[in-house]
């Protein structure tokens, strides 16, 4: 219904489940027509088959035939069981049919015969079941028992006739040589001349498994697909617990990633304090430093906020086993075990884990998956390049930042430099510094006869930064952040930072003492001033007092004086008003 | 005709017509003409006709033939056209020589 509104209809797809592949073939196998997949011996041919099938049965309402030359179905079933398909389960509800078509080993072949017995059989059981995947498991083992050249290839027309007339998806799987030099391109076919099957079905996919530098590595590469883009590089793959799991080669199909704009905490007060707020939820962090500058503190920090906040947490230790990490971090006084007690957080020593850097990522997307977690510790990814090839190993860092965005994981890993290349601040190992969001650098100063960490912010994308160098100190209560202290362009830390602090503190009392002195000094001084000030002012009084006794008694002298005279003048009796008058002046 | 010889049960799986089928009836009849004539018995299975029965006997390629009688039983695949080699194989050599 849907397709008429569609003018131009494209390929309907019938989807494997194999998600990598389903991305780089954009929707899966071409429905309702056939794929040749080819690779040597062990290289997962039938297990990409079986899971085709059971994804089709179990979750696209397809059911499915597989024809197993090869192989008895208790053995496909049995080979299988580990994955966790439900195959037993999917064959008990009539989704799954397997036929054993196993030439018995006392067969005795005279002349030509034909296919058309299995497929009669067949047909009859695919309207049966109403199936609409089918897959022909090794079919080079049937083609094999015919005579010539002509009789294989009519054999395998009639099976494609028969499969377009049938409109089943169908897969055929047939082993391309089996030593290694001829695991790669079509002349592989060659003894067994079916190579014009490549041309004839719709989409052909090439399984490989190479070693390279002793190291494992298997790929996935898509040859043909008509009417379809696909991915052409070869995508390296892994058999891991669930089964197939391709990784992308390249990433354009990324889906970008929900930006968020949430912060989380760094575990460390001050850091978050210098990246303005912590790192931003869903983004990548880097943490480089040589041995033994904290980074795995650091990144414990990390995971003890997330766990702190309840966010389910994963932290992958190639280094040391969980257990180590956690006795060890205890001692700067970040408590993890009551989290992994909880199950909130969950401690994978990686240790163990060998094999090629690709599947060291298959199971780091698997375990959180499984986990669900929501950040991500991985101590150190560097190790990622130990394995395997240098290439391969920077894509897959790369692979592995662009999931955990787009997984929106918040992802904190930390890589050792080497003394080589560590000189300089920009060399890490699988170049992921361009590609991660913040990068903290953690270096050493050695100066006085000390060894001190020293913290800096490199990038942060999106945040306004310190630009300041710090100075890390783990203490049995946790990990702080110190100002240095730069004078005359020397950087001082450790005991000469707690030196010159404590000599500013010794300068600091000094200095208040003295004022204190100073202040006493000048207390005394305006006291005694007051008191002169206050003699002075009575002093002052008492002269104002003799001044005006002086000034009555002068008067009243004087009045004493007239008076007498007038007395005198009037005993004398003569020339009163002269005198008088004179007196008066 | 001999009492100690054995009767020989065949079953042919066959599909319909076709060439391959068809030159395998053939050989399959002219063998017995030859070789065992008067104690053979032989049973044809259409496989078009009658497709579950094939799966059920796990019956894909054809033409087969089936020798059920006497034991042990044998299978053999193809049109039947290398005499010598189905005489061995049914264990007739012997009176093929």
């Amino acid at each position: 219904m849907s397709a008429k509104k569609n003018p131009a209809p494209r390929p309907k797809k019938a989807r494997t489940g194999i998600d990598g592949f389903d991305d780089i073939t954009r929707g899966g196998l071409p429905s309702g027509r056939s794929t040749l997949l080819v690779g040597g011996p062990g290289s997962g041919k039938t297990l990409f088959a079986l899971r085709f099938l059971a994804y089709g049965a179990a979750h696209g309402d397809e059911p499915g035939i597989f024809i197993a030359f090869e192989e008895t179905q208790k053995r496909i079933i049995a080979n299988a069981g580990a994955f966790g398909w439900q195959l037993p389960e999917l064959v008990r509800q009539k989704k799954l049919y397997f036929v054993d078509t196993q030439p018995s080993s006392d067969l005795i072949q005279s002349g030509n015969f034909d296919l058309s017995g299995l497929l009669a059989a067949l047909g009859a059981e695919s309207d049966k079941i109403g199936a609409r995947r089918i897959v022909f498991d090794a079919l080079d083992i049937v083609l094999a028992l015919l005579p010539d050249d002509l009789a294989r290839r009519r054999e395998v027309y009639r099976l494609h006739e028969w499969l377009i007339s049938n409109g089943l998806t169908a897969l055929i799987t047939a082993k391309a040589g089996g030593d290694e030099a001829s695991s790669f391109g079509p002349q592989s076919f060659g003894p067994q001349s079916f190579g014009f099957m490549q041309f004839m079905v719709d989409c052909a996919v090439l399984l490989n498994h190479r070693v390279a530098l002793g190291v494992s590595q298997r790929n996935l590469r898509v040859l043909k697909y008509r009417g379809s883009s696909f991915d052409e590089n070869e995508s390296p793959f892994v058999i891991g617990k669930g089964g197939f799991d391709v990784a992308l080669a390249c990433t354009p199909v990324r889906k970008e990633a929900k930006v968020s704009a949430e912060r989380v905490s760094s575990g460390v007060g001050r850091l978050d304090t210098m990246l303005g707020g912590g790192y931003y939820r869903g983004a990548t962090v880097l943490i480089t430093g040589f041995p033994g500058t904290a980074k795995t503190t650091l990144s414990g920090a990390f995971a003890e906020a997330a766990c702190a906040r309840g966010e389910r947490t994963m932290f992958f230790s190639f280094d040391s086993d969980g257990t180590e990490v956690i006795r060890n971090l205890l001692s700067v006084g970040i408590r993890l075990e009551r989290y992994v007690k909880s199950g909130l957080l969950q401690m994978i020593s990686a240790r163990t884990i060998s094999g090629s850097a690709e599947s060291l990522l298959v199971r780091i997307k698997t375990l959180a998956r499984d986990h669900r977690a929501r950040c991500l510790v991985i101590d150190p990814v560097s190790t990622l390049a130990k394995v395997g090839n240098e290439l391969t190993a920077h894509g897959v860092a790369e692979r592995l930042i662009d999931w955990s965005k787009a997984a929106g994981l918040t992802l904190v890993c930390t890589s050792l430099l080497d003394d080589m290349n560590g000189q300089l601040e920009g060399g890490t190992p699988l170049q992921i510094s361009t590609i991660a969001d913040t990068w903290i650098h953690l270096n050493y100063l050695v100066q006085a006869g000390e060894r001190n960490r020293g913290l800096s912010i490199i990038k942060s994308r999106g945040t306004a930064h310190s630009n300041q160098v710090r100075e890390l100190i783990l203490s049995d209560t946790g990990v702080t952040l110190a100002d240095i202290y730069t004078a005359g362009g020397e950087v001082l830390m450790g005991t000469m930072r707690y030196e010159k602090e404590n000599a500013e503190r010794v300068a600091r009392e000094v200095a208040e003492v003295s004022a204190k002195l100073k202040r006493v000094s000048l207390d005394a001084e305006q006291a005694v001033l007051q008191v002169r000030a206050k003699s002075l002012q009575t002093e002052l009084v008492a002269k104002q007092v003799g001044k005006t006794l002086l000034a009555h008694t002068t008067q009243s002298h004087k009045g004493e004086m007239s008076r007498g005279r007038v007395r005198m003048r009037q005993l004398r009796g003569a020339d009163a008003a002269t005198q008088g008058k004179g007196g008066h002046r | 005709m001999s009492a100690r010889a054995p009767h020989f049960k065949f079953r042919l799986y066959v599909a319909a017509d076709t060439p391959n089928s068809s030159l395998a009836h053939a050989n399959l009849t002219a063998l017995c003409q030859a070789h065992l004539p008067g104690r053979h018995e032989i049973e044809i299975v259409d496989v078009l006709r009658e497709p579950t029965r094939a799966l059920a006997d796990g019956i894909f390629m054809t033409p087969m033939l089936i020798k059920l009688a006497p034991s042990p039983i044998r299978k053999i695949l193809g049109t039947l056209n290398q005499t010598e080699k189905v005489l061995q194989a049914l264990g007739l050599e012997s009176a093929a020589a």
